[in-house]
């Protein structure tokens, strides 16, 4: 096991190396570093201490091992705008992503996993056939579109659910959270399920598909000879079954549900870092962009991993293949 | 003498699907009393899976049992409401299936999957069931059953797997077990150890068995009777010596002749000319009359299994009735 | 020993219906329409496409001429008569005073343009990388693969961000993004059928002949590689327009003066809440259509050219 945990250590490391090279490539030589990292507010004095400071008359390998270096410190650069460490910035505002990546999450395997459920076992049903339509919509309908029509009719037209913003909050260990008051959670309510709505999709799918396969497998036909109910057949034989791909997929998803909040966020001005990262993107402020591309791309290899830990905790197949 | 264990009458079983009705099992017969084994011999698609199922009651959409009766110690399964049906699945009958890498449940342990057996029909405690699924395991031949009683399914061998799913099926002695080709997926050597022990178990619990096979050598040695079913029809029916030695119908002839044996070393093997013809939509008539080297007109006319000898039985115009009657 | 009980080896007789001289084209097409959803969708997605394409002249506006344009117009609801008494608005009108339905007819055009566009540009850079990948093997193959893994273990909108990040923002760049996005899934399905479809005769037989490495890449193992390929295609089609759109939307695509749908629907949000839904709702409409349309044709090419699935 502990082999097994090194050699993907190893390889996330790897994995997040590249990517710093990517990200510094991309900002240092595609585009233009002194544009990038030097506010245009500056007049040429300033420019040239600044390219000395920066170390832009470096070579760039030399520039890159000093961007490692930095960042391996948390230091990501200042933001232009804001004028502060651009990891602070992305770090204040992760809370509200979170929130928002694991109330769609859980939104989608709690409406996905007993649609999906009923579908692959009655896959013939009038039922079925509306939710496997549904999903398809679900797959085709782009998330930002979705969100609109959510607002017309949910804020706009019933008035039932507020358009914008996160609501009142309670603080928890210096963050702040919307889920622990009425008034958060209806904020919550549209844009996880805005969020949730391709993924709920996808857990249909999934399960469905898992289901109709599952139950011709020839134990789910013994568990039934054994004479065991059909609710032990299905929830435990069946289910244990099915859980494996449902959460391995969905906990791979969680990272792109992360990046995928950044629509989410923009249309119901959630102040999250997806919003954060658009509005840096629209005034070139390059230090936050260099952050938010590092911080996701981290978070994204520790999710694989410990996706691939808890699959390998789940199926007693894989797990003896790490011993 | 008392009622045989399983008495099934004219069953029907049909599959309605798309393409039409495929008649899986038409009007199937047999008997099995207790401590006996019933061989069911056939090619793969003549039925006999399906067989089994119908006796287990496990026959799924868009099958179902259209009528006959399946008679076990005189109750009418056929009519049994589904969770009457479940009480005696796995409990008085119980089923053993053809691939052991299969039967089990990849992410459970056994321990899981024995105890849940035996509470899903008696109220136990836990202890008292892991007790017994360690016994039934230790029955079966399996060593140090407590260390293996929390493995999971990967961890053993296909004969280890077959073993633990034979435990399971004995782990209510039940008066029936429906044995689905349990041997065919095994090594010769391992398949001979697992008939040597359900012939044991079989003669000293007194459970009657059905053996569902292709392979007539297992049959010969394990089985009282056969049944050979062809195209969803049990064609012959009688004791396994008498059957073997003096086939009447020319298809279970054909069968016979075409396992190689030792004094049969040199000559070609025969072999049944054609295939099997497709359950759908089959035509009236005998179904084995395209490949029957003595089908004569007549063989259009729908044979019934008749009696042409004492206790021998077989659904034919034109059987090997001579041969027979005179060895 | 080949006596096995039942199977001699008689071959199979032929169904005489079979019989019928029938080219796989026809075959195709014949599979095809048998799914009524999918005709649908195919008609669906060619009135569009015709809209799309015959926009400057059927459309009853040019909504880029801003001299047709009267802002006292603006933001009129659908079927109101334009000020001049000369024009029914039949969608609306945006906060220019631009009839939606022109817009949306041009903005067609121009997500169509972009998606088809970039996803044919991805096509040729991921079956061409796809191809070599599978034919060189070796350090190529697995260096291209690794890429392709990476690639495809981020989600596309994170891709499209760095990409813009990197560029800025500009309609070539996101035609650029999308490719970057793209071509990886182009690139591992060629390669999975070419890998396949290089073992068989015919490429042995093409390289005894010595033909050129180019010819028998392209002329021989691509077309056998193209019915995955055309399942792909269409579907990143979809994908493409799904991503202009949202790109757009957020204000990172094309440009302001000549708006695609996703960049009309951001125009009419602010005034959603204030209930003028259709400078939002019909463009959205629009976009749907034409996601969904291409979805149904592609879910049903795959289903047809899968053989896999093929019974």
């Amino acid at each position: 096991m502990s082999v097994y945990l090194l050699r993907r250590l190893i390889q996330a490391v790897g994995v997040v190396l590249a990517m710093s090279l990517i990200v510094f490539i991309g900002v240092f030589a595609i585009g233009d570093p002194v544009e990038i990292l030097i506010s245009p507010d500056a007049d040429q004095m300033e420019r040239e201490r600044a390219i000395k400071a920066l170390g832009l008359d470096l070579p760039l390998w030399q520039q890159y091992a000093i961007f490692l270096g930095k960042a391996l410190q948390g230091d990501l650069g200042r933001s232009f705008v804001f004028n502060e460490p651009a990891l602070t910035l992305i770090l204040q505002r992760m809370p509200a992503t979170l929130e928002l990546a694991f109330a769609a999450t859980f939104g989608a395997i709690l409406i996905g996993l007993p649609l999906g459920l009923y579908a692959g076992l009655r896959p013939n049903s009038v039922g079925s056939k509306a939710i496997m339509a549904g999903s398809i919509l679900g797959f085709s309908l782009p998330t930002f579109w979705v969100g609109l029509m959510l607002i017309m009719v949910f804020a706009v037209q019933l008035g039932w659910l507020p358009s914008t913003g996160r609501g009142e909050t309670v603080t928890i260990l210096g963050m702040r959270w919307s889920f622990l008051t009425a008034d958060g959670i209806s904020h919550l309510i549209m844009p996880a399920l805005n969020l949730a709505l391709f993924k709920i999709s996808l857990v249909i799918r999934l399960t469905r598909a898992g289901v109709r396969e599952t139950m011709l497998m020839d134990y789910v036909k013994f568990a039934r000879a054994k004479g065991l109910s059909p609710f032990r057949v299905t929830f435990v034989h069946v289910f244990k079954n099915i859980l494996i791909p449902v959460v391995t997929v969905t906990g791979l998803e969680f990272g792109s549900t992360i990046a995928f909040s950044v629509v989410t966020e923009s249309i119901f001005a959630w102040p999250g870092m997806g919003k954060l990262i658009i509005d840096s993107i629209n005034v070139l402020d390059r230090p936050v962009i260099v952050a938010y591309l590092m911080i996701v791309v981290l978070m994204f290899i520790t999710i694989n991993l410990i996706v691939d830990l808890t699959y390998s905790v789940l199926d007693p197949r894989v797990r003896l293949e790490g011993k | 003498m008392s009622a045989p264990t399983l008495e099934v009458r004219n069953l029907c079983t049909h599959f309605f699907t798309r393409a039409g009705v495929v008649k899986a099992v038409d009007d199937v017969s047999f008997t099995v009393d207790r401590g006996k084994v019933l061989g069911l011999v056939g090619e793969s698609g003549s039925g006999k899976t399906v067989t089994g199922f119908s006796i287990m009651g496990l026959v799924d959409a868009p099958g179902r049992i259209v009528s006959g009766s399946i008679l076990f110690q005189g109750k009418d399964l056929a009519t049994l409401s589904e969770e009457e049906m479940r009480h005696l699945r796995g409990n008085r009958i119980a089923m053993i299936f053809q691939d052991p890498m299969m039967t089990l449940n990849p992410v459970l342990r056994i321990d899981t999957q024995m105890i849940e057996t035996v509470l899903a029909h008696e109220k136990v405690s836990e202890d008292e069931a892991r007790q017994r699924s360690r016994d039934a395991l230790g029955m079966v031949g399996i060593p140090s059953p407590d260390e293996r009683l929390k493995s999971y399914p990967h961890q053993f061998s296909g004969g280890m797997r077959q073993r633990v799913a034979i435990a399971i099926a004995l782990l209510h002695r039940p008066e029936l077990i429906v044995a689905d080709e349990p041997t065919t997926a095994l090594d010769v050597t391992i398949q001979g150890q697992i008939l040597a022990e359900v012939q044991k178990l079989c003669a000293t619990t007194g459970t009657a068995m059905i053996w569902i096979t292709h392979d007539l050598s297992v049959v010969a040695g394990l089985a009282d009777d056969i049944a050979v079913m062809y195209a969803g029809k049990v064609v012959e029916y009688g004791d396994v010596g008498e059957v073997l030695d003096k086939p009447l119908h020319p298809y279970t002839h054909g069968l016979i002749g075409s396992v190689p044996s030792r004094n049969k070393r040199g000559e070609p093997l025969r072999q049944i000319p054609g295939m099997t013809p497709s359950l759908l939509n089959l035509p009236e008539g005998c179904a084995f009359r395209a490949r029957c080297p003595r089908a004569q007109a007549d063989c259009v006319q729908r044979p019934e299994l008749r009696e042409w000898l004492p206790a021998r039985l077989a659904r034919c115009h034109h059987p090997h009735r001579e041969e027979a009657a005179a060895a | 020993m080949s006596a096995v009980v039942g199977t001699p080896p008689v071959a199979p007789a032929k169904d005489p219906a079979k019989d019928k001289v029938e080219t796989p084209f026809q075959r195709f097409v014949s599979e095809f329409a048998e799914s009524k959803l999918a005709l649908f969708g195919l008609a669906v997605f060619t009135v569009i496409a015709l809209v799309a394409i015959l926009a400057p002249w059927i459309s009853p506006q040019n909504p880029y001429d801003l001299a047709v344009l009267d802002i006292m117009d603006g933001r009129l609801e659908p079927g109101s008569r334009n000020g001049d008494d000369t024009m029914t608005f039949w969608l609306g009108t945006d906060d220019q005073g631009r009839d939606m339905l022109s817009g949306i007819m041009y903005g067609l055009r121009i997500s169509l343009t972009v998606g088809a566009g970039s996803a044919f540009i991805a096509c040729m850079v991921g079956a061409s990388l796809g191809l070599l990948a599978a034919y060189a093997g070796g350090k190529t193959d697995s260096a291209i693969m690794r890429v392709v893994d990476l690639q495809l273990s981020f989600p596309s909108i994170l891709v499209a961000l760095m990409i813009l990040a990197f560029l800025g923002k500009s309609i070539t760049n996101v035609v650029i993004a999308i490719v970057v996005v793209e071509w990886a899934y182009y690139a591992r399905t060629v390669r999975g059928t070419a890998l396949v479809e290089r073992r068989r005769e015919y490429i042995e037989a093409a390289e005894c002949l010595a033909l050129p490495k180019r010819r028998i890449l392209f002329g021989h193992l691509l077309p056998n590689c193209l019915p995955p390929l055309i399942v792909i295609g269409t579907m990143q089609v979809a994908r493409a327009i799904a991503l202009e759109a949202t790109l757009s939307f957020l204000g990172l695509g094309v440009p302001i003066t000549e708006p695609s749908l996703g960049l009309l629907i951001a125009n009419g949000y602010e005034y959603m809440l204030s209930g003028k839904y259709w400078i939002s709702f019909y463009p959205g409409i629009a976009l749907l259509v034409t996601i969904v349309s291409i979805n149904l044709v592609g879910d049903q090419l795959r289903d047809v050219l899968n053989p896999r699935l093929k019974k």
